[in-house]
């Protein structure tokens, strides 16, 4: 269904495009520059990567933020994973639709109002129970809450165009339902399950406005910091981390696209081979 | 709420019987988790606020005042304080910071739209390959942090930023224009920010529009644009709803944005939410202002659940 393309239309993208991408690149370039005041180029330095080393606050942060991101990554693709298999295979249960709008609603949901919310949720559970503290603990749960319902869309879509005819097979030869799903159907899904985790821990490792809610004395996350920064203007230590961590994420992402695409061609290929 | 399992199976049952109580029951193994963990951990918190919302604010911790209390002669009191809701109709600052928020998102979300448009029928119009390779440049943005984004932003527009220095070297502008903490800073940091929201959802239905109806609209003797309209324009429908709710509804509860990019005139309602949590410390009215702001999101909310599910199915 090729189609020419209008110029006027590509224009628009290319024009888009370059919007999206000209402040990130302008920032990492100046994350180079040997100069301190941040509008004058001064020549190329990595003065400012060095600096970060040395700089206890951003590295407690970063270890902090790192922590919370692999916890949460993988309570997400638990959580998420499960929920995908309930919405996909279990057609009518009750509470279905209570889970559908839980799983699709975090992604819509002004994060100050979630971040408020399960604040005060933490807070009257800690008068109550005496659990759980404000810190480390609060910000894994609190993510894992809308981490999980982006995996949950990612995987559910993979689940969904699954072939389900090995799994019955398996059944058909013997195995029990767990078992057949475990040999069959979840290495097909395993890179859907990859992608959700890197996609989580980008996610926990970028969010300021939930994070800053739930959070307690002596807890700063990455974002935090940088915010607390930011919030006194531009400056080129914060330049030099920013960078660092853009492109943390940015191989996250690639890595992740990589696997979704590598799996749609692996399935294209597995359909022609059956068909002939 | 779920219906749980009756009864742990006893240790003592022949092996049959759990075999036949885990086929008809197993399937809660796998759907409880993730419901309870979001039933408690997302839509609990939401009743928390709305009782916490008739709470009076106290010098403790947690700052306010319980809702029940037992008196020693084992009385339960019940203590509603409609002061909060009151008060959110009497001061005008939320009214109006509110009302600012809405007019910001509409617009912002209706040039992300005229711009994010085009860009999305661009993209599905080119060959599969270039397809997947655009996709993944529009998708980088949309997954780094809103905040470095932001900051990115104001390197290029601030005073000495990139763009004054190029325009006063070119010649246009003799002095640096002031961008920065203006209505115009904060709609273009959330035009930039949500774009590829826009974008992703629009390309999913375009890229299913079946092509041959915009040939036989051709044939019949429509002018292009005429197809488009008539053909393109309607049958995007759900991509548009959806792409605009994911860009409006985040967009008016935006706190980040009109902090850093915006003056003391860019009052959201996610910053005045902000502000009364940790500058005033008064949760309660904190909790009033966000369950007010929920239930006058209820309708949005709905409408994008509606759509994507049917795009989902499509």
């Amino acid at each position: 269904m090729q189609h020419r393309v209008s110029p006027f239309l590509m224009s628009i993208l290319c024009i888009g495009i370059a919007v999206l991408y000209v402040p990130i690149l302008v920032l990492i370039g100046y994350s180079f520059n040997a100069s301190a005041l941040v509008s004058v180029w001064g020549g190329f330095s990595t003065t400012w990567y060095a600096q970060l080393i040395h700089n206890d606050q951003i590295l407690d942060a970063a270890w902090l933020s790192l922590k919370i991101g692999v916890v949460v990554s993988t309570g997400s693709v638990i959580l998420g994973t499960l929920a995908a298999i309930s919405l996909v295979r279990f057609k009518a249960f009750r509470g279905r639709l209570l889970l559908t709008g839980m799983v699709n609603a975090p992604l819509v949901m002004p994060e100050i109002i979630t971040g408020i919310t399960q604040l005060l949720l933490f807070v009257s559970m800690l008068n109550l129970l005496g659990w759980p503290h404000r810190g480390f603990t609060t910000i894994v749960i609190a993510h894992i809450a809308f981490c999980s319902a982006y995996v949950t869309i990612t995987v559910q879509s993979r689940l969904a165009s699954a072939d389900r005819s090995l799994e019955e097979a398996a059944m058909d030869l013997g195995s029990g339902p767990v078992r057949a799903f475990v040999d069959t159907t979840l290495p097909s899904i395993a890179p859907a399950l990859a992608s959700g985790w890197l996609l989580s821990f980008t996610l926990s490792l970028d969010d300021l406005v939930i994070s800053s809610f739930v959070s307690g004395p002596g807890a700063s996350t990455l974002p935090m910091v940088i915010f607390s920064k930011v919030k006194l203007g531009v400056s080129p230590d914060v330049n030099a981390l920013a960078s660092l961590i853009i492109c943390l994420v940015g191989v996250c992402v690639l890595f992740a696209g990589y696997l979704m695409r590598r799996t749609e061609r692996q399935r294209v290929l597995d359909e022609q081979m059956a068909e002939r | 709420m779920a219906a749980i399992p009756q009864q742990a199976v006893p240790q003592t049952l022949p092996r049959t019987s759990r075999g036949e109580w885990l086929k008809r029951h197993g399937k809660w193994l796998i759907i409880l988790p993730p419901l309870l963990y979001l039933f408690v951990f997302f839509l609990i918190p939401f009743a928390f606020a709305l009782v916490i919302s008739f709470a009076d604010t106290a010098v403790r911790v947690p700052p306010f005042t319980d809702i029940l209390s037992v008196s020693p002669d084992w009385h339960i009191h019940l203590t509603l304080n409609l002061g909060n809701l009151k008060y959110l109709f009497t001061d005008e600052v939320y009214g109006l910071s509110y009302l600012y928020s809405l007019k910001t998102a509409f617009f912002s979300t209706l040039i992300c739209l005229a711009i994010g448009y085009p860009m999305a029928l661009a993209i599905a119009r080119t060959s599969k390959s270039t397809q997947s390779i655009l996709l993944l440049i529009i998708i980088l943005p949309f997954w780094t942090s809103f905040l470095l984004r932001v900051y990115a932003l104001e390197g290029i527009i601030r005073e000495t930023g990139l763009l004054n220095s190029a325009l006063l070297w070119l010649g246009i502008i003799d002095h640096p224009l002031q961008i920065m903490r203006t209505t115009f800073a904060v709609y273009l940091g959330i035009i930039y920010s949500y774009l590829p929201f826009m974008v992703l959802p629009l390309f999913a239905t375009l890229e299913k529009l079946d092509h041959s109806l915009l040939e036989a609209a051709g044939d019949l003797g429509s002018p292009p644009w005429r197809a488009f309209l008539d053909v393109t324009l309607p049958l995007s429908m759900p991509g548009i709803i959806a792409g605009s709710m994911l860009v409006f509804i985040p967009a008016i509860g935006e706190f980040v944005i009109p902090t850093l990019l915006g003056g003391p005139d860019n009052l959201m309602i996610g910053r005045v939410l902000w502000d009364e949590f940790f500058g005033n410390r008064d949760w309660p009215v904190a909790s009033a202002v966000a369950i007010a702001f929920l239930v006058l999101l209820v309708g949005p909310i709905a409408l994008y659940q509606h759509y994507s599910t049917k795009q989902l199915e499509a």
